[in-house]
């Protein structure tokens, strides 16, 4: 079985988070950059069923130069192979339109992407993805057993959840609940030295129009301080959200 | 032309997030002179939306398909948008309209715009406001191509009454040729999602046990709230997983959120943060999460939140 995880490159959640360029470009000036935490759900899943049944699995970002220490994380955890398609990632369907790209020369059964990134939070990257390549689309996956060909898979849903089947190839949205946090691998001495000599090419980037692009960001205003009620006084909490906030 | 609108329901009846989507859909076909229609699968009874400003409602019936099957409902959405020329299509911030959107963007050859939070700020060439960085900041973003899909945030425009003609017109449910099979649904029906819900209530580790979670669900109860947890409370085994909100969690926008005994964790307030108003009990003054909040009480929850059910029991009488 032929894996292909994508990765996206995103800010550390503790980051503070700036912009530069009169607020047209975001500052990655003192951000840590880690691996998008869906991404790592999916990633651990992948190295499952290439622990189990000898799966390959490559791994993908769109980016560039400044994304290969997580590409060799990757590697480290356990990723047999890295590719880094050289560009400045501009939306959602210009990822998923390289990434496509990426999947009709090769040919992968099984497609991870995450649930959303942490940074732009979009969502579309997976369903996009398998719509370009007319492949079926499980999004917020929490569960995969892969029987031969047959999978069965979970979503979950607005109150519960629902039970899917498919063939493969497929393309998933992961997140956690496909492994939990305890199951990430944390890379050892042994598998970060593998991972300097595991292959990571870089491949150019196809040339398409952009769909969506950015003009400006902004931060939201500055809160005020917190209203602080004595513990001794509920009614006057009651009466604040009824009266000032106006939500009871 | 005209504005399409994806409207979810169920068991007949159009979702809360069915009727704020209409709501903004009206406005946006308002700015732009042109008619707002819906398409909705199964709607038993489709006068609500009449209330909403609808002019045209394309309502699907799938006969023995009872699960959300994502292709054919992307395929019947697909051929209401080439018969009406539609220039723009709405879905919710739901679990569903968020699977759904980009895969109908990409048979539309549409732009695809999650996460807008207000009305366009222009239609020519078509901007919106949108968050990101898990909401500790907002972008506006604009494109060129001739079709759009945007998701609406939860609770992020609200329900605004509208009379509409909500003329009903069948539509057809399109096939699909994929292998992707719904087999089964596992769903509360009993108690308020927390997608669904305008108030959500939550507890943290501050509560020291699950046998302490009456207290979470006694306060839900009576404000008619759904119940959220944090990770380590999850983590734990104290409550299910599907509780669980923050940043690998579940995301809430609800109007109001009580957070109780939970401390702040930045990941926590990540998925919470986009939620109007922030109330948070706690005996650490020094908890993150006073200074994320609107109100607070620094004091025991096992004091405080039996009075606040009582008060508010009373309340309701």
């Amino acid at each position: 079985m032929n894996i292909l995880v994508c990765i996206s490159n995103v800010p550390d959640t503790t980051s503070k988070i700036n912009f530069k360029d009169q607020n047209e470009a975001f500052d990655t000036n003192g951000v840590q950059f880690i691996i998008n935490p869906n991404d790592e759900f999916g990633l651990t899943r992948a190295i499952w069923l290439q622990q189990k049944s000898g799966a390959k699995v490559t791994v993908v970002t769109i980016g560039d130069s400044s994304c290969e220490p997580i590409l060799r994380k990757c590697l480290a955890i356990g990723a047999d192979q890295a590719i880094r398609i050289d560009a400045h990632p501009l939306d959602g369907f210009f990822v998923a339109s390289q990434l496509a790209a990426l999947c009709k020369k090769e040919t992968y059964d099984l497609i991870i992407t995450g649930r959303e990134s942490i940074d732009y939070n979009g969502a579309m990257v997976g369903g996009m993805l398998a719509t370009m390549l007319s492949l079926p689309y499980v999004a917020n996956c929490i569960q995969m057993d892969v029987e031969g060909t047959n999978v069965s898979l979970q979503r979950e849903i607005d109150g519960g959840k629902e039970t899917l089947i498919s063939t493969f190839p497929i393309v998933l949205g992961a997140q956690k609940g496909l492994v939990e946090e305890s199951d990430l691998i944390i890379p050892n001495m042994r598998g970060i030295m593998q991972a300097r000599q595991k292959p990571l090419t870089v491949e150019s980037a196809i040339t398409l129009n952009q769909a969506t692009s950015v003009k400006i960001f902004e931060k939201p205003p500055e809160k005020g301080p917190v209203k602080l009620v004595d513990s001794n006084d509920v009614d006057g909490l009651i009466e604040l959200l009824q009266n000032e906030a106006k939500v009871l | 032309m005209s504005v399409v609108v994806y409207i979810e329901s169920q068991k007949g009846v159009v979702k809360k997030a069915g009727l704020e989507i209409a709501s903004f859909g009206r406005a946006i076909a308002d700015a732009s002179q042109d008619s707002l229609v819906a398409v909705t699968f199964n709607l038993e009874d489709t006068s609500t939306l009449k209330l909403y400003g609808v002019d045209k409602v394309y309502n699907v019936n799938t006969e023995e398909d009872n699960f959300f099957n994502v292709e054919r409902y992307a395929n019947s959405i697909q051929n209401v948008v080439l018969k009406e020329a539609a220039k723009i299509i709405l879905v919710s911030a739901s679990a569903d309209g968020r699977y759904l959107g980009p895969i109908l963007a990409v048979k539309s050859k549409a732009a695809y715009f999650s996460n807008v939070v207000a009305l366009p700020t222009s239609y020519d060439p078509l901007t919106v406001k949108r968050s990101c960085f898990t909401n500790k900041a907002f972008n506006e973003s604009t494109t060129n191509e001739e079709c759009s899909v945007i998701s609406l945030c939860s609770n992020a425009y609200g329900l605004k009454e509208k009379q509409g003609l909500a003329e009903v017109v069948e539509a057809s449910y399109e096939t699909s040729s994929t292998s992707l099979k719904v087999v089964s649904v596992d769903k509360v029906t009993d108690k308020i999602t927390i997608a669904d819900a305008d108030i959500v209530v939550s507890g943290g580790r501050g509560l020291k046990g699950p046998e302490n979670w009456h207290l979470i669900e006694d306060l839900a109860t009576v404000l008619g709230a759904a119940t959220a947890c944090s990770k380590p409370v999850s983590d734990m085994g104290w409550r299910p997983h599907s509780e669980h909100v923050g940043q690998t969690g579940k995301p809430v926008a609800s109007n109001l959120y009580i957070a109780i005994g939970v401390s702040g964790a930045i990941q926590h307030l990540a998925g919470i943060n986009s939620s109007k108003v922030k109330v948070v009990i706690n005996n650490d003054p020094e908890a993150p999460f006073f200074k994320a909040a609107d109100y607070g009480i620094v004091g025991d929850a096992f004091e405080v939140v039996p009075q606040l059910i009582s008060k508010l029991k009373a309340l309701k009488q």
